[in-house]
């Protein structure tokens, strides 16, 4: 279940990390507006006095909706900002929403905020992971999210291309923010009681942890890696105290025996997998005739 | 035949020094006109405030009659100007033909909700885009390796990959920086006929810095030099290397006189 709901985030990230080359350590920030928002939505006015009790899907919306919001306007002041310094930017929003959802008190404050409907049932989580994943590839494949690729490989490159750069990163992270934002919707009404220290910054690097271990820029990937991941500490109980540091041997030995992350840009789909076999095969050729012309300039050489 | 491309008084200030200084030029629509000067002349510079990669410090830029300066780069590259880098900036984790189809975006007019929800328009336009890429690919010559990654391409071929992705903007104006750097004789002279063809098949006009100066002399109807900044002498082949001042700058000056 848990895996299912950090996959929504995860898949959001994904597309600002691994497709469009920004690094985010707020996104727990963009989790917590969706959690919060969404939960105001349902929470029902007997238990807290500024709830409005509307249906599930209101939430969902509305969650989603503020966390793209939040996003579009930390991303009108930062996305100028280059590599690090973006970066730095979104840890300090994230550690911001944290701080300030510690002091306000109709939330609970950092006592935390109980009575919010559980509604994430499996079937929602599943309905909502194969949507995410959906729209994300097909964002991916359109000319838009082409566009976020070109950013992430050759900035001044793109703008020649005529490809609006700050347009792009920015769609790339109102996207992102709004998956996250949903992502915290379904957790709220999953664990039904909500803290800011659920969202502290340890949350957000979780998910780009994820994000890289499953390989940037690819989607199957990042599946792969929220389901294992999340799972692999509760798998790893059996270690008792040691848990946690075996999670991150297991962590590091995948990403020293794999550095691309587990899929590092492959797809792990009928198209994905025709696609490396052609770049391999075309690698082939490539060499082949590199050498034929070699030998055929040589063969003029002699002859001269 | 009117002019393009229209620099007047193009200055460009970093901190005390003037890289580009009170330079004006023209480029005839249509024409081939080489940019030449020894390195650090400011040819590079005049691209990147052509392209609005550098915000000119003074001066005026025309392009169809209508000033560019302090247009983005993007909206630039929309009105019709495009370029090659003289280090090669290729995608390069993305197949020859991806590089291509990046390139094409706008042919196509679908946003971002019709991307999302794989709507007709998107369907329809997303062929046609794979259609002018695969055709792109076929008229240069390079459709055998549409699916190796750019980065493995033969370096001849990277530069080549660069000027296909430039053609994919349908762009009026194309600039090439360098395109022969790195290349021998044979490749050059492939380049040459190469760089002609576009100009008739495309309808371009081309600006081209070279240091080739067969590749100049031989394809530019027009030539101007440049040297620290300053614009040196403008003209034909034959008017433009036999000005003293471009020997000058080029060999030196002679000692005895």
């Amino acid at each position: 279940m848990l895996a299912g709901i950090n996959l929504i985030a995860v898949l959001g990230l994904s597309l600002l990390t691994g497709f469009t080359g920004l690094f985010s350590f707020g996104h727990a920030g963009f989790m917590a507006i969706g959690a919060y928002v969404g939960a105001l939505m349902t929470v029902s006015p007997t238990t807290t006095p500024s709830g409005l009790g509307l249906p599930f899907f209101v939430g969902i919306i509305a969650g989603g909706a503020a966390a793209g919001l939040a996003g579009y306007l930390i991303g009108r002041i930062t996305l100028n900002l280059k590599g690090d310094y973006f970066c730095i930017a979104t840890l300090g929003f994230g550690e911001a929403i944290r701080l300030i959802l510690n002091n306000v008190q109709i939330f609970g404050g950092s006592r935390g905020w109980p009575g919010i409907p559980y509604k994430s049932s499996l079937p929602a989580i599943l309905i909502a992971d194969v949507v995410a994943v959906v729209v994300l590839w097909n964002i991916v494949h359109s000319r838009q999210g082409r566009n976020m690729i070109a950013v992430r490989e050759e900035e001044l490159a793109a703008q020649v291309t005529g490809i609006n750069v700050f347009g792009s990163k920015m769609t790339a992270l109102v996207i992102s923010a709004v998956y996250a934002g949903v992502a915290g919707v379904f957790f709220a009404h999953y664990m039904t009681f909500l803290q800011p220290k659920m969202f502290a910054m340890s949350k957000s690097t979780e998910l780009t942890i994820i994000v890289i271990f499953g390989g940037l820029g690819s989607i199957s990937g990042s599946v792969l890696g929220a389901l294992l991941l999340t799972a692999l500490p509760e798998v790893l109980r059996a270690f008792d105290i040691w848990r946690l540091v075996v999670y991150g041997a297991a962590v590091i030995i995948i990403m020293i025996s794999r550095p691309k992350g587990l899929m590092g840009g492959v797809e792990l789909t009928p198209s994905g997998i025709r696609k490396v076999r052609a770049e391999r095969k075309a690698r082939q050729i490539a060499k082949a005739s590199i050498l034929a012309t070699d030998d055929a300039s040589d063969g003029v050489g002699g002859e001269a | 035949m009117g002019d393009l491309l229209q620099i007047s008084n193009l200055t460009k200030r970093f901190g005390g020094l003037a890289a580009v200084n009170d330079v004006s030029f023209s480029v005839p629509e249509h024409g081939i006109v080489g940019l030449i000067g020894p390195n650090g002349a400011g040819k590079t510079t005049i691209f990147n405030l052509i392209t609005g990669v550098y915000a000119a410090t003074s001066g005026t830029i025309l392009f169809n009659g209508q000033s560019i300066v302090g247009l983005e780069p993007y909206r630039i590259a929309d009105k019709g100007i495009t370029r090659t880098f003289q280090n090669i900036r290729l995608f390069k984790n993305l197949s020859v033909f991806d590089n291509v189809l990046t390139a094409c975006h706008r042919s196509a007019q679908y946003n971002l909700l019709e991307s999302a929800l794989r709507l007709p328009r998107y369907r329809k336009e997303e062929k046609n885009l794979h259609a002018k890429a695969e055709e792109l690919l076929s008229i240069m010559g390079i459709s055998q390796w549409r699916d190796l990654e750019a980065d493995n391409l033969p370096y001849g071929l990277q530069r080549r990959l660069e000027i296909v992705r430039a053609l994919a903007l349908d762009p009026k104006l194309l600039l090439l920086d360098e395109p022969a750097a790195g290349m021998n004789p044979d490749e050059t002279e492939q380049l040459m006929s190469l760089i002609a063809r576009l100009r008739d098949e495309f309808n371009l006009t081309i600006l081209v810095i070279e240091h080739h100066m067969d590749l100049i002399m031989g394809i530019c109807e027009k030539i101007v030099v440049l040297n620290f900044g300053v614009k040196l002498a403008e003209g034909t082949a034959d008017t433009v290397s036999n000005n003293p001042l471009v020997i000058e700058a080029y060999l030196g000056k002679t000692e005895a006189s």
